[in-house]
């Protein structure tokens, strides 16, 4: 990618503030007898509020880079800045106050804690949060009002989902993360969730960093980036947002 | 309600029928712990309570005949504190409708008031009215194994006149908590009584007017027990003093302390293995359960929890389930604790029983199931908390399998696939086979030690009675006689055989330990009572020398060809100083032998003899005991059938009783962690093996995948367990041995075989419990999600 490129993108939401900065960021991947590089130095600026998507295929390195956004990995090289933190530096229980007060997660697979209900789900995460909703509120936001009391086996893929992202943005995080949301969603589901994930960033100004391999969410982003063998490929900026509910796959 | 706490109670739910087997295994062990050491703190506390209340005297000695004026000056031996005298006899009883020997040890009781030492606790009745010379108190347990209540009649004959007695009183002494005859191993409650009479009417009975033949004091505090027994044998030496002794010697507090003894072996060997194989095994299942929960642990720290309270979360899980298994195993350790304290009171003549629960003991009992739990449970927990949450998450990489060492050595070919999955698995993670292996072996060895006990007493009895004691009747007679009495025995009708043998008590003396017993003066040669050696032959008494009981040997600390200190107890108490000529094997009792010829020498006598053992026809025992028990001459008659169903009615009947709860708790045990085992391997592994049914596996093939695992670390188990078994039984053999019985370390195979059946079948059954569920996998939900 050209200098003019990134700066033209970056210029496209001038006035935001930054709110990652990551600098040569590495990751080796020790696998027993083999070593996968998942990051190659990549660097990035993500701004206050704007929906990100990150595309590529499988291997490529877009969840190993939102897991050491979201302080859930550790990176080999190279430092990330969240606001005036660098995470690279941080240890154990900085990490674990960053995660709890500021980043909201919304993983492929839910990661629903089964003995739980939807409601309870999401208590679990707003009871430790500093200045959160209420679990109610959260769901109702994702449209599961008249789920709450239902068990993760008792709902259906989006469903869950959608409790995923409840029990994420509850404690009104200042990002979400999201890997592959709709990865083991049909596309009409899909389309449900990102719905979700639409309004949470416009009504709430979460920044919003979407992990997916499949190329027509990207339209409904500010900005795409996309990753190849653990480096940036590309970075374009969508001048027209498309509504959720207008994508299709 | 914190919904973390909420996931707790629901994932505490979900997991029911495995909380359940953890909780039963922390139950069996607190059971065990709570059950033995209660029953032992009960059975202390009502001994000493007895002894202080009822005050059990510190000093006894018997003696032929003194003045009463003597006591005055006993009383002045520095230490002494109270005196009290006596008038003890021997009595031959009859009963009405009873046909068998009876004999008695008839105590004097002052006329007014009541015994200063030694008192009676009387459950029934009254005291004997002064001047009454009929009226008798009996113990308890001779009463209560006639019927006899106050008013029951009896007849006695007491110094060759004959006597109608009755029974005012029923009563029981400190003096005879455990009532065993002189000479005799075990006690027979029907054969053998003790009874109370006046001082007065007794004395008269038995030309003791104004005099006494037995003496019993306390010390004041401070007071050197040796001093004063040196000082007052020296002073009764002239009026036939047979030896003073302590508690330490004294007959029922003796085997009281040695039973005591040996069940505080029990009651702390046992609940400490027992335990600490629950908190192996609890350690073990633990740490595997939460390896298990990797993935909610990395959630749970992804949405911003802490490693602590993870960790907490996690650890309030285990408590949860211990506090069940401590609950439940308080619970019925108290219980079974009250009922086998109950038992014992049958057995030892208690008036009452201090069974307290004490909070204590349940205490330490939870902390160390709760310690053992936790270790298990921090490791794992930390181990899972240190992964990052990222890394966690995602599926753990295929795991490094290799051929093994079965496969490289040819046997590759005749291997099918499953099987080499099971061998694979296996050597891939050794240690986790070994610990479930090392499991599953205690489960086993814990059966093996809880069976042992039955089998050992059995070869123990047949040693000493098919061996040993061969004889159907050992008469005792009161003084020493010539050997014309054996020619008479042996001429009565259904007798076909006799033995004469003598027995002299003594106190037998090496360096500063002694013992006293009896010597036996046995005969070369002879048929009815044998001397075995080491390897259970038997041997002839050599002409000169002592033999000991090998427990005997140990208790002096001599050797063969040591020589040993002989203080006779009888006659003029000569001192002789005899050397050691070997060492008698014997499980039962404790003695010393010596050739009859070489004794009578030693004690510068004729022929004398103390007794005959009798083989007579079974026919005529009846008749035979009816003409024994018409002489007056004889103390005491044993029938070897009845000393034997004695013994395993009383001795060893408290002992199986209790390795029997232990043999259940055992059990139990084993099927906890073999339960376990199958379903934590269930757990890990059913993703792969729902992945094989979707390949085409039959639903047999991946069982036997998952179940073949569990049988090769089963049948691994068994000799280990075998043999982990092997060497508890050795140490408990070890610790228990008492004056009264050394249990042999004979293991039979039945005991191995037993085991092993529990073993398999626990085995067998939760193996059927998972291939139930293994049937029942979800392919399509388990193939969908990641771990």
């Amino acid at each position: 990618m050209s200098e003019d490129k990134k700066r033209a993108s970056n210029q496209a939401l001038q006035g935001n503030e930054a709110v990652f900065c990551v600098k040569g960021l590495t990751k080796v991947y020790d696998m027993g007898e083999v070593k996968v590089h998942a990051l190659r130095g990549i660097d990035l600026d993500l701004f206050q509020g704007e929906l990100v998507v990150l595309l590529g295929a499988s291997g490529s390195g877009k969840s190993t880079l939102l897991n050491i956004l979201g302080g859930l990995d550790t990176a080999t090289e190279g430092c990330v800045v969240y606001k005036d933190c660098d995470l690279t530096r941080a240890n154990d229980s900085t990490l674990t106050q960053y995660r709890r007060y500021h980043i909201g997660f919304v993983f492929q697979f839910y990661n629903l804690i089964p003995s739980l209900t939807a409601r309870e789900n999401v208590a679990i995460v707003t009871e430790i949060a500093r200045n959160p909703m209420k679990p109610e509120e959260a769901l109702s936001l994702v449209g599961l009002d008249d789920r709450m009391d239902h068990f993760p086996a008792q709902l259906s893929g989006g469903e869950q989902q959608r409790v995923a992202i409840a029990r994420a943005i509850a404690k009104n995080p200042e990002v979400l993360l999201c890997d592959e949301p709709t990865g083991s969603l049909d596309s009409m589901t899909g389309i449900v969730v990102l719905e979700a994930l639409e309004k949470i960033n416009r009504d709430l100004g979460t920044t919003t960093i979407v992990i997916t391999h499949n190329a027509p969410i990207a339209d409904m982003a500010d900005r795409v980036i996309c990753l190849a063998d653990g480096l940036i490929a590309d970075v374009r900026s969508n001048a027209h947002k498309k509504p959720a509910c207008e994508i299709k796959w | 309600m914190r919904a973390l706490n909420r996931k707790l109670l629901r994932d505490l739910y979900a997991m029911k029928g495995q909380a359940f087997a953890i909780a039963l295994v922390i139950a069996s062990g607190v059971a065990v712990f709570v059950m033995s050491i209660t029953t032992l703190n009960a059975l202390r506390q009502t001994r000493a309570d007895f002894y202080k209340q009822y005050f059990f005297a510190d000093v006894f000695l018997s003696l032929k005949r003194a003045p009463e004026g003597l006591r005055l000056r006993i009383k002045e031996i520095p230490g002494v504190d109270m005196v009290e005298t006596r008038v003890a006899a021997a009595v031959n009883l009859t009963i009405k409708d009873y046909s068998g020997p009876v004999t008695g040890q008839l105590f004097s009781v002052p006329d007014i008031g009541k015994p200063l030492l030694n008192k009676l606790y009387l459950r029934q009745g009254r005291m004997i009215e002064a001047g009454r010379d009929d009226e008798v108190i009996v113990s308890e347990a001779f009463a209560r194994s006639h019927g006899f209540m106050p008013g029951s009649k009896l007849s006695a004959v007491i110094n060759g006149r004959r006597k109608n007695l009755t029974i005012v009183g029923i009563g029981l002494s400190p003096e005879h908590v455990y009532q065993i005859a002189p000479g005799s191993l075990f006690p027979d409650f029907e054969r053998y009584g003790i009874l109370w009479m006046g001082r007065k009417p007794l004395g008269t009975a038995y030309n003791m007017e104004g005099a006494f033949n037995n003496v019993t004091l306390t010390l004041s505090p401070g007071a050197q027990i040796e001093d004063v027994i040196e000082r007052l044998d020296k002073l009764i030496e002239p009026y036939g003093g047979l030896g003073a002794y302590g508690r330490k010697d004294q007959l029922s507090n003796r085997y009281l302390y040695e039973e005591f003894r040996q069940l505080a072996n029990t009651a702390t060997i046992f609940p400490i293995i027992f335990l600490g194989v629950a908190a192996f095994l609890l350690n073990l299942v633990v740490s595997r359960l939460i390896n298990m929960q990797r993935g909610q642990i990395a959630a749970l720290k992804a949405f911003g929890y802490n490693n602590y309270a993870v960790g907490l979360h996690y650890l309030k899980l285990i408590i949860l389930i211990i506090l069940l298994g401590v609950a439940g195993g308080v619970l019925s350790g108290v219980w079974f604790g009250r009922g086998l304290s109950e038992m014992y009171m049958d057995y030892y003549r208690f008036p009452f029983l201090r069974y307290e629960f004490q909070p204590g003991v349940a205490a330490i009992a939870a902390l160390i199931s709760i310690a053992a739990g936790i270790t298990g449970a921090l490791y794992s927990v930390q181990r899972g908390v240190r992964i990052p949450p990222a890394e966690a998450m995602r599926p753990e990489p295929p795991a490094t399998y290799r051929e093994t060492w079965i496969e490289h050595i040819g046997l590759k070919r005749i291997m099918s696939q499953p099987s080499r999955m099971i061998i694979r698995h296996i050597e891939r993670k050794p240690v986790k086979a070994f610990l479930s292996t090392i499991g599953i072996a205690f489960a086993c060895a814990i059966m093996i030690v809880g069976c042992f006990f039955q089998e050992a007493i059995d070869f123990m009895v047949d040693v000493h009675f098919r061996l040993s004691q061969r004889e159907d009747l050992a008469v005792t007679f009161v003084e020493p006689a010539s050997k014309r009495a054996l020619f008479e025995l042996q001429s009565l009708p259904g007798v076909e055989y006799g033995e004469a043998f003598r027995s002299v008590p003594v106190r037998l003396r090496y360096q500063h330990r002694t013992y006293r017993t009896a010597i036996m003066g046995v005969k070369p040669g002879g048929d009815l009572q044998r001397l075995l050696n080491s390897r259970l032959k038997p041997f002839d008494p050599p002409r000169e020398g002592i033999l000991l009981t090998d427990y005997l040997g140990d208790i002096l600390g001599v050797r063969v060809g040591d020589k040993l200190s002989v203080e006779v107890l009888e006659g003029n108490r000569p001192v002789r100083m005899v050397s050691v000529a070997g060492m008698v094997s014997q499980c039962i009792g404790v003695s010393a032998y010596m050739n009859i010829e070489a004794l009578n020498n030693l004690m510068r006598e004729g022929n004398a003899i103390s007794g005959v053992y009798l083989a007579a026809d079974p026919d005529y025992h009846p008749e035979i005991l009816s003409r024994l028990n018409e002489m007056p001459r004889i103390a005491g008659i044993v029938e070897r059938r009845n000393a034997v169903k004695n013994f395993y009615e009383t001795i060893s009947e408290q002992l199986i009783v209790y390795t029997s709860f232990m043999a259940m708790f055992a059990a139990t045990i084993a099927f906890g962690v073999v339960y376990n085992s199958a379903r934590i391997a269930l757990s890990e592994r059913s993703r792969e093996l729902a992945s094989m049914r979707v390949l085409g596996l039959t639903r047999g093939e991946i069982s036997y995948i998952l179940l073949g695992e569990l049988a090769v670390l089963t049948l691994a188990a068994i000799p280990l367990g075998c043999l982990i078994g092997y060497i508890l039984c050795a140490y408990f053999v070890d610790q228990l041995q008492t004056d009264l019985y050394r249990i042999p370390l004979i293991i039979e195979s039945g005991t191995y075989a037993l085991a092993a059946t529990v073993v398999l079948v626990s085995a067998t059954i939760s193996g059927s419990i998972v291939r139930r569920r293994l049937d029942r996998l979800d392919l399509i939900a388990v193939l969908k999600t990641r771990e």
